[in-house]
């Protein structure tokens, strides 16, 4: 059975077992990214701060991140007595769920042959590109404010009532951020987003504006600092995982740094070129996934970077700086770049 | 077409069987938990929870919420406009300035109403 998936310009040629192959490995692969990323963050935040970071575990501390991992799962199963126990244990899971689903989109190079089957390097490659991680984005949500409305903590409930007016502050700047750059495409597969910016230049350069509202949403989105309000350490101890620990805390921190990676890979699909390197037309197939991890990993060494520097906002700080900056901006970005895009 | 989101379902697969043996694994290769006196309380300080008695929050958090549909809309709307702008040329230029428009004016009201401060 061969499917022939009409996707914008595009024609996805692949038989039905190849495309559940792929999609496991790349499962696999987004779920190897999240130690990868702890361990970048961890190492990095100490040097930021004058000291060394993990460096017991495995060479120069690089296995630090599994042997948490191992440990958290390891650990007294518990839950409070005033929460309920079906929608305590289904919220890790949703935000896990949530999280790696929405890796699927993240095109890690173009369609390549590999013995003799065609294969798009890429888990998904929808019609409705970014609304999918949105749509997805959603439902991680619903993970962080059932986990803290079912803990029956006070604590809890403070950071899922945050977390529930941040995400849904920052995701209308966030979806207005992205039409300039759907204007100037005509397509929402993000596969042929990074086509167009192989043939004319790369969307960082051209929607300036709209990358920084994107970048400044995503961090807002996936609870970083300085919009680290949803579980200010210093305020309401930890939000709404304050309750967790052992597994469902290993799977709302294993989410919380996935998201981070998704984030960072959809910027570097967007608005970075995705696979393309500069002034190397001819590079070879088989670094196309490489060049990706290179640039997504760019973002989160910059969102660590952001996280060392900045203080963390108050709330009110917050919500006026999402709807009456970011929001007005991407607006107006949005009419120039409709404007120019008809009349030039 | 449908097809196409095959790789979806596949993700969401491999993800549940990972979160499922995350949640799982205390359960059975963890410690078996023993309620103790106050160990099974949330955690808190200060008074005993008040979250049981019907925790109160502030009005601007479902302003917000409110807001949010709206603009979340709109936004939405303007996602089919804008892969068919080049397109349509003009006159979904013109439309999508309307549409901006109006969306602006009804920020404005919301934000010289008050709604946007928080309080």
């Amino acid at each position: 059975m061969t499917s022939a998936l009409v996707v914008g310009e595009t024609f996805a040629v692949e038989t039905w077992w190849v495309a559940v192959i792929k999609a496991v490995i790349i499962a696999l692969v987004g779920f190897t990214l999240i130690p990868a990323a702890v361990t970048i963050e961890r190492k990095l935040l100490g040097r930021f701060q004058h000291r060394y970071g993990p460096n017991r575990a495995g060479p120069y501390g690089t296995l630090q991140a599994g042997a948490d991992i191992l440990k958290l799962l390891g650990k007294e199963n518990f839950r409070p007595s005033g929460s309920a126990a079906f929608l305590f244990y289904l919220a890790p899971m949703l935000a896990v769920i949530a999280a790696v689903a929405t890796f699927a989109i993240i095109p890690l190079g173009d369609v390549v042959t590999i013995f003799g089957q065609p294969v798009g390097l890429y888990g998904i490659d929808v019609g409705i590109g970014p609304l999918y991680a949105f749509a997805l984005g959603s439902i991680a949500f619903y993970g962080l404010v059932l986990g803290g409305f079912s803990s029956g903590s006070k604590y809890s409930y403070l950071g899922a009532m945050r977390a529930a007016a941040q995400l849904i502050s920052y995701e209308v700047s966030m979806g207005l951020a992205l039409v300039g750059v759907i204007m100037a495409t005509g397509s929402l597969s993000l596969v042929d987003i990074v086509q167009y910016q192989q043939e004319h230049t790369w969307f960082i350069v051209t929607q300036f504006v709209g990358f920084l509202i994107f970048v400044i949403a995503a961090m807002a989105e996936t609870n970083r600092a300085p919009f680290d309000l949803v579980e200010a350490d210093s305020e309401i101890v930890a939000g709404y995982m304050t309750e967790y620990g052992g597994g469902g805390f290993a799977s709302f921190y294993a989410a919380e740094y996935l998201n981070m990676v998704v984030a960072g890979g959809i910027a570097t699909t967007i608005f970075l070129g995705g696979w393309a390197i500069p002034f190397w037309g001819d590079a070879p197939d088989w670094i196309a996934p490489f060049v990706v991890l290179f640039k997504t990993f760019l973002f989160v060494i910059f969102f660590v970077w952001i996280r060392a520097t900045l203080p963390r906002l108050r709330y009110d700080q917050l919500m006026s700086f999402g709807w009456k900056i970011l929001l007005p901006l991407a607006t107006l970005n949005a009419l120039v770049t409709a404007i120019v895009v008809v009349v030039a | 077409m449908l097809q196409s989101y095959l790789p979806a379902l596949v993700f969401i697969a491999v993800a549940t069987l990972i979160a499922i043996s995350f949640v799982g694994a205390g359960a059975v290769i963890g410690p078996k938990a023993r309620a103790i006196g106050e160990k099974e309380d949330a955690y808190e300080c200060g008074l005993p929870s008040d979250v049981k008695q019907g925790f109160k929050f502030g009005v601007s958090f479902y302003l917000v919420a409110m807001l949010f549909i709206l603009f979340d809309i709109e936004v939405i709307f303007l996602y089919p406009i804008a892969v068919q702008l080049g397109a349509f040329g003009v006159f979904a230029l013109i439309e999508t300035i309307v549409f901006i428009v109006l969306l602006t004016v009804a920020l404005i009201y919301v934000w010289r109403r008050g709604a946007l401060e928080w309080k």
